[in-house]
């Protein structure tokens, strides 16, 4: 236990996120453009680091959640050990050839492209030329029959929505019909777990967790191919890249994070959706917190694990651990800490693999909302929303079996704070004497929950994100910076490059820091282009398109000279012909 | 039945031509084998990986791989037995030459089959399931062909021995083995041996001297460390980072 009397064992800290689900509107913004920063390459099309399921839905790949299947994540022996449920070091060891429980490509999809160049190059003809799809993987014309969001929007459930794997779980019977059943967007990216299935069941060690932030990362030089991560992530958050033989996964765009920036999932959800902050746990209690007897008790046993950044012998210890002050203050401003641990409405996504998953989400009223709206009710008002909340059991027990292992209790109590949440703010916003008893009746005081609602409703960019950049006694050596020289390692210059046995080998590309401090600014001034404290210096990589940034254009005879001090307008610019 | 001592062997007997063979291409294959190795260690770590095809298919490879990689381990061990131990040792431990030899053919038989049989449907599958096919490349082949060549060359010898009476290769071949290491080659030992004893070795200086070049170093990192070590592995930011190690002077200090 831990040393001193506090009784806090080693104190980490964990980068995690907290997603919003009323607010995902599944445009997959957040996919395509994690696709284009990371998967953007031969050997992982098929790869979706962040995927949008419809829920209902099997997901992707393919009816991943069906762990007798797949063998992911971890269980309790009958004795209360915890072990992998694939099976221990020996048998994993004895499957290396063949692993038994790889999912194929079938299950996730066989990725295509489209014959473009026919469009173009096709002799004239009768018919109009069509591009077929091609496979990425033979190259020769295919069917599509599959794709990492073939269900989306509940396309085609009538035929596949009973692959659903929760669904064998919830009693009543969902239905199809269009009227009857409900829909939301579950974006998912890896966990980064406290007690990470994948890193356990890779035979060469090659997975690990950041000890300063807890990301969890595949150390390409490391990994062997052995293919055995794929199966041990219950999420199946761990991709193999076919064509380089090695296993890659989300990185929580550590690049980015080290200086400061949110992923790049978040930074460009639409919904604006996505909170990201750092939470402070005690590491000697995670194995506890997996070994809880009863499932439906691990989502309280790990909100046990973490500490509460506010309470002085918790920062005192982690102090002792060698956690930066600063790094303690951003945990004490972390929207994720407040979520989880002061509002309470943020729940971890399938707690009962055991991983202790650190990505978690605020379950959507809006099935229960919609079913209101629907019998001519007033959504809007409390005591139908709770009284729906009730009554509805189909939404609620289906997401009492992604978020809580079955259990509906908590996923009322949240859902209840948000109807709460939503009935108090109405009354506010037209102008009506708020209601201090709604707050009361979820067990909050009026401040608290109108600070709920600020974050839910109103946070801006820094306080979605609340990252503290890495240290800067450290910085030479993060990924980015790059501020040595990128030739000068071991091995001398040039070494280490591309070799000829492996697909793309070579040393990390360093990029500039300064895009992305740039990119910040931008993100989060008012001024639509150019800093307006650097009057006649233009950088076309961040002109965005809007306005005309002063210095962009030479000085025209007119009295509207560019780059003169008064064209400053404070972020408001004419749009000019 | 031909006498056992008059097996045909290859023409050059006498002169530089053993000395060739079995002196220098051994000595250039072990320098390959282990400077190649610590090379593509170094330089090449990214590449050393097992380039699995079980996301295409998994039907055969279900049935071949493990054939053939627990076959091969059993040849493996096999090996170590026949070539490093010797005789005398054997002998001393109460071993007859004929139980030694009856358990080797035993043994040998259910693992080169074993062995043959898995790399026969690993080589048709790669050769007729589309995406496996496209994802081999040249290198692959020639890998393939050695190996293939080593273990049919070496599993021949061993039946011919047998059918043409008992060839005990552990008076010549696995002494000239043991010489080798002990800095005293003597390729006379060698000489003698039936022709497809001498090809097999050959074949395997060749293999081993193109081994860390190919696919096959993942051999050499078979994770047995796994067996020990903790289950989650947590590493610091700064330890190893990527590809670049902290420049002299700037490495962390407490
Ligand atoms: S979700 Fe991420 S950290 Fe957790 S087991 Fe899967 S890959 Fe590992
Ligand atoms: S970008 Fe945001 S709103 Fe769009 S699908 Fe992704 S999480 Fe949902």
């Amino acid at each position: 236990m831990a040393p001193g009397d506090t009784g806090i064992g080693r104190v980490m800290a964990q980068m995690a996120m907290v997603m919003n689900l009323d607010k995902c509107i599944g445009c997959h913004t957040c996919s395509v453009t994690c696709k284009q920063a990371w998967t953007n390459r031969t050997g992982v099309e098929y790869v979706w680091f962040n995927n949008v399921e419809s829920r209902p839905g099997q997901g992707y790949p393919r009816r991943y959640e069906d762990q007798d299947t797949w063998q992911g994540g971890w269980t309790l022996t009958k004795r209360g050990r915890l072990t992998l449920k694939a099976g221990g070091r020996f048998k994993k060891l004895a499957g290396i050839f063949s692993n038994p429980q790889l999912p194929t490509l079938d299950d996730y999809y066989e990725p295509w492209t489209y014959d473009y160049e026919t469009l173009t190059s096709a002799p004239l003809q009768e018919h109009t030329p069509v591009a077929r799809p091609k496979s990425l993987i033979t190259g020769k014309d295919m069917k599509i029959s599959w794709s990492a969001n073939w269900d989306d929007s509940l396309g085609g459930s009538a035929e596949h929505g009973e692959k659903d794997v929760l669904l064998s779980e919830v009693a009543d019977r969902i239905k199809f019909e269009f009227e009857q059943t409900f829909l939301f967007y579950l974006p998912r990216i890896c966990e980064h777990c406290l007690n990470p299935s994948c890193a356990a069941s890779c035979p060469s060690g090659a997975i690990y967790k950041r000890t300063e932030d807890g990301i969890v990362l595949v150390d390409q030089d490391r990994c062997r191919g052995w293919r055995m991560c794929v199966t041990g992530c219950p999420y199946k958050k761990v991709y193999f890249n076919h064509r380089t033989g090695k296993a890659e996964k989300c990185t929580f765009c550590f690049p980015r994070v080290e200086v400061g920036l949110p992923t790049v999932c978040s930074e460009t959800c639409v919904g604006r959706l996505r909170y990201i902050g750092l939470v402070l746990y005690d590491v000697d209690r995670v194995l506890d917190a997996a070994c809880t007897p009863d499932d439906t008790d691990l989502y309280e046993a790990q909100r046990r694990v973490f500490l509460d950044p506010d309470d002085p012998e918790v920062i005192a210890a982690a102090e002792r651990d060698g956690i930066p002050r600063d790094w303690i203050e951003a945990a004490q401003r972390s929207p994720v800490h407040a979520l989880i641990n002061t509002y309470k409405v943020a729940l971890p996504l399938h707690p009962e693999y055991r991983t202790l998953p650190m990505v978690w989400y605020i379950p959507p009223l809006s099935p229960v909302v919609d079913a209101v709206r629907e019998t001519g009710h007033d959504a809007e008002n409390h005591r139908n929303l709770f009284a729906a909340v009730d009554a509805l059991r189909i939404p609620v027990d289906y997401l009492a079996q992604l978020f809580t292992a079955g259990d509906p209790a908590p996923v009322d109590a949240v859902l209840r704070r948000l109807a709460a949440m939503r009935a108090y703010m109405r009354d506010i916003n037209i102008g009506r004497e708020p209601d201090a008893t709604i707050p009361e009746q979820v067990g909050m005081d009026e401040q608290r929950m109108y600070d709920m609602y600020r974050l839910l409703a109103l946070a801006k960019y820094d306080e979605r994100y609340v990252i503290p950049p890495a240290h800067a006694e450290q910085a030479h050596r993060l990924e980015e910076l790059a501020t040595e020289c990128s030739l000068d390692y071991e091995g001398g210059p040039g070494m280490g490059g591309s070799g000829p046995f492996g697909e793309t080998s070579g040393g990390a590309a360093p990029i500039a820091v300064e895009n992305y401090r740039a990119l910040r600014d931008r993100q989060s001034s008012d001024t639509p282009a150019t800093p307006s404290d650097k009057a006649t210096r233009v950088n076309l990589l961040n002109w965005d398109g809007k306005g005309t940034p002063p210095g962009l254009f030479p000085p025209s005879g007119g009295g509207t000279a560019a780059g003169d001090e008064d064209t400053d307008t404070g972020g408001e610019v004419e749009p000019k012909p | 039945m031909t006498a056992p001592t008059h097996h045909p062997t290859l023409a050059a007997t006498a002169g530089t031509g053993p000395v060739l063979l079995w002196v220098v291409l051994p000595y250039l294959s072990l320098a390959v084998f282990v400077l190649g190795h610590i090379w593509r260690y170094r330089y090449d770590k990214f590449g050393w990986t097992t380039r699995s095809s079980q996301l295409y298919e998994n039907r055969l490879l279900r049935i071949g791989s493990p054939l053939f990689h627990f076959g091969i381990l059993v040849v493996l061990i096999g090996h170590i037995g026949g070539l490093l131990v010797p005789k005398s040792w054997t002998e001393a431990a109460g071993i007859s030459e004929h139980t030694y030899h009856v358990t080797a053919v035993a043994l040998g038989t259910v693992a080169g089959v074993c062995t043959l049989g898995g790399l026969a449907i690993l080589i048709y599958r790669r050769r007729t399931v589309g995406p496996v096919f496209s994802a081999t490349t040249r290198n692959d082949k020639a890998m393939y062909v050695l190996l293939t060549a080593t273990i049919v060359l070496g599993l021949a010898a061993t039946v011919a021995a047998n059918i043409l009476g008992g060839y005990d290769y552990r008076d010549t071949i696995s002494p000239w083995f043991r010489s080798i290491f002990y800095l005293q080659p003597d390729p006379a030992l060698m000489t003698g041996a039936p022709v497809l004893f001498q090809l097999h070795a050959l074949s395997a200086l060749l293999l081993f001297a193109a081994w860390p070049f190919t696919r096959l170093v993942h051999m050499l990192t078979a994770p047995l460390g796994y067996v020990t070590r903790p289950y989650i592995v947590y590493r610091s930011r700064d330890v190893g980072l990527g590809a670049r190690a902290p420049r002299r002077g700037w490495e962390r200090v407490g």
